[in-house]
């Protein structure tokens, strides 16, 4: 994250943090007071020099749309959810990150593991790929057959999803 | 519906790297009496999509548990991060008519409809709640009195709680009841709840790393012959990583990591093949050979 930068007026976006308020998650980001309990708690935080929730909050909160939307650290986040739950002010903090991360990723902004996962489920309905030596080992070891992925079906309930088009666009 | 009978749900990570788990959770749960139906048409539960697109995410775990609401049967799975989205994803559905009706348009592509009539439980959750401690403690026949293990769970079992509902986040107790079931002994350590990394793999494997070995060293500090898991994230963060975290740190272990139904079925005296306990990456003959001579 850039935060030795001077923030010049023109970056902030006034609108932004409504934008957030509005999205499933979101909602309670306001009521973020920066007492720091998300960073002092939160385990990535602990071994990284850069990832700090309540940093990311409170840009969020000022508008600076660009910084956050485009910063690394923005993906370090292990979903835990501690900061989530130990809040004082019921911020749903990971989910405010999550919200992030979404807007991001329609500006075409994933790291590859995440985006390898999207493809991998619409190609076969599991986050992996699972090879057919393991599928002929469940066999040997008395398994019953993995359900099948229906990657067909999946694809039918997402068609609708302008976004689908966008990442496949992206995975050209 | 049947108490005792649910559809299972595997999730991407177990069939993909993780059959130990598997093995050892079918093999407890049929002799505790838990009948799994096979469910063909399940898939990924969503949480991997969930940063990329939360909507996808939500229509995904939303299509599993309407599958579940035709069968007439509850969900079991094996992963807390399967078990945390759809119980999140129910809980949410059920409460926001109007979200519901816009997954439900989608959903509708493929000829279903969720109601918000099944539910999603976690194995442990099942164990505790459905099958009951007095029935365990009843098909254990090999106590493992001499055993001391350290308890790890998965998060998403846990947190967010006001959307999971089980448990206590902050001092969780079920894994800790289910392991002393077994006869073992469960030690208390730091940091007991904090995360194993997993999620961050990819993105930064030192932080990951960093966290997993953590953990490594607070069990070792009280001596704790192994971990105890019910997660197969966490089962790869420290079973998988055990040896590279010892020889990037310069550091010994030793810690075999099992799965719990692993441990359960050592007392209910099925054999470690069985269990398949060989696919463990970190050697548990150790604890093994004790549990063997305990018996004598």
């Amino acid at each position: 994250m850039v935060e030795k930068e001077p923030i010049k007026a023109s970056e902030i976006d006034t609108k932004f943090k409504y934008e957030i308020t509005k999205m499933h998650g979101g909602e309670k980001l306001m009521r973020c007071f920066q007492c720091g309990t998300c960073t002092s708690d939160c385990p990535v935080a602990r071994f990284s020099e850069t990832y700090r929730p309540r940093q990311i909050i409170r840009m969020t909160q000022l508008g600076l749309k660009e910084r956050v939307l485009n910063s690394d650290t923005l993906w370090l986040c292990a979903s835990c959810f501690t900061c989530t739950d130990r809040c004082p002010q019921g911020v749903e903090v990971a989910s405010v990150i999550r919200v992030l991360r979404n807007l991001a990723a329609e500006k075409g902004i994933v790291p590859r593991v995440f985006k390898e996962q999207v493809s991998s489920v619409l190609d076969s309905g599991y986050a992996y790929k699972i090879p057919e030596l393991r599928m002929k080992k469940r066999e040997s070891l008395g398994l019953p057959p993995l359900p099948k992925g229906n990657p067909e079906s999946i694809c039918k309930t997402l068609r609708g999803l302008g976004f689908l088009k966008h990442l496949e666009k992206q995975g050209e | 519906m049947a108490e005792n009978k649910y559809l299972i749900f595997l999730g991407c990570a177990i069939p993909y790297r993780v059959s130990a788990y598997e093995i050892s959770s079918r093999k407890v749960l049929q002799k505790l009496g838990v009948e799994l139906v096979e469910m063909p048409e399940f898939n990924c539960c969503g949480l991997p999509l969930d940063p990329v697109s939360h909507e996808m995410m939500l229509i995904l775990a939303a299509r599993n548990l309407a599958l579940a609401e035709q069968k007439g049967l509850n969900i079991l799975t094996l992963c807390p991060g399967c078990a945390g989205t759809l119980k999140k994803v129910n809980k949410v559905l059920k409460e926001d008519k109007a979200l519901r009706e816009e997954i439900n348009r989608h959903l509708k592509e493929a000829g279903l409809e969720f109601k918000g009539t099944a539910d999603a439980k976690h194995i442990m959750q099942v164990l505790i709640e459905d099958v009951g401690l007095e029935k365990i403690k009843d098909t254990v026949v090999k106590p493992l009195t001499t055993l001391k293990v350290a308890e790890h769970n998965g998060c998403h079992i846990l947190r967010p709680r006001e959307f999971i509902g089980f448990d206590d986040p902050e001092d969780p107790k079920t894994l800790k009841t289910l392991i002393e079931a077994t006869g073992a002994t469960c030690l208390d350590y730091m940091d007991e709840t904090e995360c194993c990394g997993a999620p961050s793999v990819g993105v930064s494997d030192k932080i990951a790393l960093q966290l997993a070995r953590d953990k490594l060293n607070h069990i070792k500090m009280v001596d704790a012959q192994a971990m105890i898991t019910i997660c197969p994230f966490c089962h790869i963060m420290y079973d998988t990583n055990e040896l590279r975290i010892e020889k990037m740190f310069n550091e010994t272990y030793g810690i075999p990591i099992l799965h719990y139904p692993q441990l359960l079925g050592l007392a209910m005296g099925l054999s470690p093949e069985e269990l398949a306990i060989g696919e463990l990456r970190v050697d548990a003959s150790k604890i093994l050979k004790q549990i063997a001579e305990g018996e004598k």
